[in-house]
C-alpha cells in the first residue's frame, strides 16, 4: 500500500526545476504527480514517477540531492466534501499529515491524493476500515 | 607630545642595545620556564647564551598559531597561574580559542603602551574616551580601557553595539576620542547623519580605529563625516592586544613600540628575513612580557617595515597598513574568523567531507557573513520543517563558535566551486 516518492533539494534559482524534468524525460521517466514546497531560500520538489528507482539513480548521477520516502496514494471521491471525509478519518485516528498533494491524473470518478504521514501503517488501517481505497505502488506507477 | 619621551624617542643605537638586553632575558626566561621552547631550542642546538647580537634572533625558531593550539590552554605560559592576573582569548582555527595570559606587570605595560597610543592621537587627561571596542575575552575593550585610565582620561566603557545609545552618549558626554572598528565608526556616522546629528558641532577630535583592515579611502570618509583625525592602531591578542603599534598624527605608518617588541618582516614561504621596505609577513618577538612571551611569532599579517625618521620625533620603526594575510583568516566585524572553524561545526553535524563557502559582504558599512552549505543526502529531508530546523541549529552552533552571527544558506551539491580538487572556502566581496 506504499508508494515511493522521490524528493529533490532545489535552490530557488531559475532553471532548476526544468533541469530535473529534463533529466527524467531523457531517461524515459514519466511524472505522475508533483508538488513543490518552498521557503525564501530553497525548495523541495516531491515527485511520484513511473520508475522511482531509476529516477533516484539518474537524478543522483546528475548531481542532485535526492531521497526516497514512502507515502500513500488515496482515492478521494470527486464530489463536495470528498477530501474532508478522508481528513476526518485521519484526524480521528490521531494521524498527523505532514503534507499532501493531488495527482495530475485521476480515475473515472475519483481524484488521487498523495498523503505524507509519519504513521503509515496506522493511516492505511484507519482509511481502509472506513472503506477508503488506497492504491498500491504498482497501480500508481502504471497509471 | 609623548607619553614616555625617553623610550619613544630613544636614539636607535641605544634602543638596539636595550632590545638585545631584553631579548636575552626573554630567551633565558622561556628556556628556563617553557618546556616547549626549551625543547625547540635544544633540538636546534641553541642555548640562551647563543644570543649575542640582535642578528642572532634569526637563529631562533618561529612560533605559530598551531603551536599555541598544541599547548592549549596554558602550556606556553612562562609563569605559574598564580602570577597570572588576567586571561584573554581570540579565535582559534577550530572550536578552541587561542588563550593568552598577563601578569600584573604585563597589564601595566599594556596600559602604558595604550597611553602612548592615546597621546599619539593627541589625547590628554582632559579627554572623554568613548571605548566602543567589545569588553570581555576580546582584548579590544579592556586593553584600551586601562590605558585610557592610566592617561587620566574619562573613559566611557560603552563596549560595542547599540548604536542609538552610542550616539546619545557621544552627544551628552561630549566624547572627544572614539575607539572602535573603522567600519563601525562609519556606520555610526551614517546612522548619526540620518538622525540629524551635526558631527561638526560635536567635540570629537580623534578616532582610534583598528581590529580590522581599512584604507585611505575609509580614512577620508571617516575624517569628513565625523570631523576628527582618524588613526590606525595595530595589535593582536597573541602579542598583547591593541597597542602593539599606533599611527602618530603624521599618518605615515604605525610606530611599533620597539622597546617591548622586535618586529621582523619575512618571506612567508621561505622564512627568510627581508630588508626594511619590502613587503612580507610580520613576525614579532615580545621582549618584556612575563606571562606569555612569544619568540618570533608569525602574525600572518602582511605589511612593510619603515625605519626612516618620522617627523613626530619617535624613533620606533613603523609598519604600513596591513594589506593582507598569509593564511585564510578573515576579519568580520572586528572578529577573527577561520574557515576551519566552520568546518569543525559541520563535522560535528556528521558531515564527513563538508562542502561549504563563507561569503562576506559589506552593506551600509556592516559586515555580513553568509555560510553556504551543500546539502548532502544524509542531511536532506522531504520535510521543509526539518531542513529549516537544520539551518537553525547550524546557525546557532556557528554563532557560538565564531562569536558573530551568520546566515546559513543550504545549497545544492556541486554549487560551491572547486579548483584543482581543492575547494574555495571564502568569497570576500567587501570593498575596503
Ligand atoms: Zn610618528
Amino acid at each position: 500500500m506504499r508508494v515511493k516518492q522521490i524528493s529533490v533539494f532545489l535552490e530557488n534559482k531559475s532553471g532548476r526545476l526544468a533541469q530535473v524534468t529534463r533529466v527524467l524525460g531523457e531517461n524515459g521517466i514519466n511524472i505522475r504527480a508533483l508538488a513543490i514546497a518552498d521557503t525564501t531560500d530553497f525548495g523541495i520538489l516531491r515527485l511520484i514517477v513511473n520508475d522511482p528507482e531509476l529516477a533516484y539513480r539518474v537524478l543522483k548521477e546528475a548531481g542532485f540531492t535526492v531521497s526516497v520516502t514512502d507515502v500513500i496514494a488515496v482515492e478521494v471521491a470527486d464530489e463536495p466534501g470528498g477530501l474532508a471525509r478522508v481528513l476526518a478519518v485521519l484526524a480521528e485516528a490521531n494521524i498527523n499529515i505532514e503534507y499532501l498533494y493531488a495527482f495530475v491524473q485521476r480515475t473515472a470518478s475519483a481524484a488521487l491524493v498523495v498523503f505524507r504521514v509519519e504513521q503509515l501503517d496506522e493511516a492505511v488501517g484507519a482509511l481502509q476500515a472506513k472503506g477508503v481505497r488506497i492504491l498500491a505502488g504498482e497501480e500508481v506507477y502504471t497509471l | 607630545m609623548y607619553w614616555n619621551q625617553k623610550y619613544e624617542t630613544m636614539p636607535r643605537e641605544e634602543l638596539r642595545a636595550l632590545q638585545l638586553e631584553r631579548l636575552q632575558l626573554t630567551v633565558e626566561r622561556v628556556y628556563r620556564n617553557v618546556p616547549f621552547y626549551r625543547q625547540r631550542f635544544t633540538e636546534m642546538g641553541i642555548k640562551p647564551s647563543s644570543i649575542r647580537s640582535l642578528e642572532d634572533l634569526r637563529r631562533l625558531p618561529f612560533t605559530t598559531k598551531q603551536d599555541l593550539r598544541d599547548n592549549y590552554p596554558f602550556g606556553l605560559f612562562a609563569v605559574p597561574l598564580s602570577e597570572v592576573v588576567r586571561i584573554h582569548a581570540s579565535s582559534g582555527t577550530t572550536g578552541k580559542p587561542t588563550v593568552v595570559g598577563y601578569t600584573q606587570n604585563d597589564i601595566r605595560t599594556w596600559a602604558e603602551l595604550i597611553a602612548r597610543c592615546l597621546v599619539c592621537a593627541g589625547a590628554t587627561k582632559f579627554d572623554v574616551v568613548q571605548n566602543a571596542y567589545g569588553y570581555g575575552l576580546f582584548t579590544g575593550g579592556l586593553g584600551l580601557h586601562f590605558g585610557a585610565e592610566l592617561l587620566g582620561a574619562t573613559v566611557v566603557p560603552v563596549s560595542g553595539g547599540n548604536t542609538q545609545r552610542q550616539l546619545m552618549l557621544m552627544q551628552d558626554f561630549g566624547t572627544t576620542i572614539l575607539c572602535c572598528t573603522p567600519s563601525y565608526a562609519l556606520y555610526m556616522a551614517e546612522e548619526g547623519q540620518k538622525m540629524g546629528i551635526d558631527f561638526k558641532k560635536l567635540p570629537l577630535k580623534a578616532g582610534i580605529f583598528g581590529a580590522e583592515p581599512w584604507s585611505e579611502r575609509m580614512r577620508a570618509q571617516l575624517e569628513e563625516k565625523l570631523d576628527l583625525m582618524a588613526l590606525d592602531i595595530y595589535g593582536l591578542s597573541e602579542i598583547m592586544g591593541p597597542g602593539v603599534a599606533m599611527e602618530c598624527r603624521y599618518k605615515q605608518g604605525m610606530h611599533i613600540f620597539e622597546d617591548h617588541f622586535i618586529p621582523e618582516i619575512i618571506d612567508p614561504d621561505t622564512g627568510e628575513v627581508l630588508p626594511p621596505g619590502e613587503e612580507g609577513e610580520l613576525v614579532i618577538t615580545t621582549i618584556t612580557k612575563e606571562a606569555f612571551p612569544l619568540i618570533r611569532y608569525r602574525t600572518r599579517d602582511v605589511t612593510r617595515l619603515v625605519v626612516d625618521p618620522c617627523p613626530c620625533g619617535r624613533t620606533h620603526a613603523r609598519i604600513t597598513r596591513i594589506t593582507g594575510r598569509t593564511d585564510d583568516m578573515l576579519i568580520i566585524r572586528g572578529v577573527n574568523v577561520f574557515p576551519s572553524q566552520v568546518e569543525s561545526v559541520l563535522l560535528e553535524f556528521g558531515e564527513t567531507e563538508p562542502h561549504y563557502l563563507l561569503v562576506v559582504d559589506r552593506k551600509a558599512n556592516l559586515d555580513h557573513l553568509e555560510i553556504w552549505v551543500e546539502v548532502a543526502e544524509h542531511m536532506f529531508s522531504d520535510k521543509v520543517r526539518q531542513l529549516e530546523d537544520l539551518e537553525g541549529r547550524l546557525r546557532e552552533r556557528i554563532q557560538s563558535v565564531l562569536g558573530i552571527s551568520a546566515k546559513v544558506k543550504l545549497v545544492e551539491p556541486n554549487t560551491i566551486p572547486r579548483f584543482e580538487g581543492k575547494a574555495k572556502r571564502v568569497v570576500d566581496r567587501r570593498e575596503i
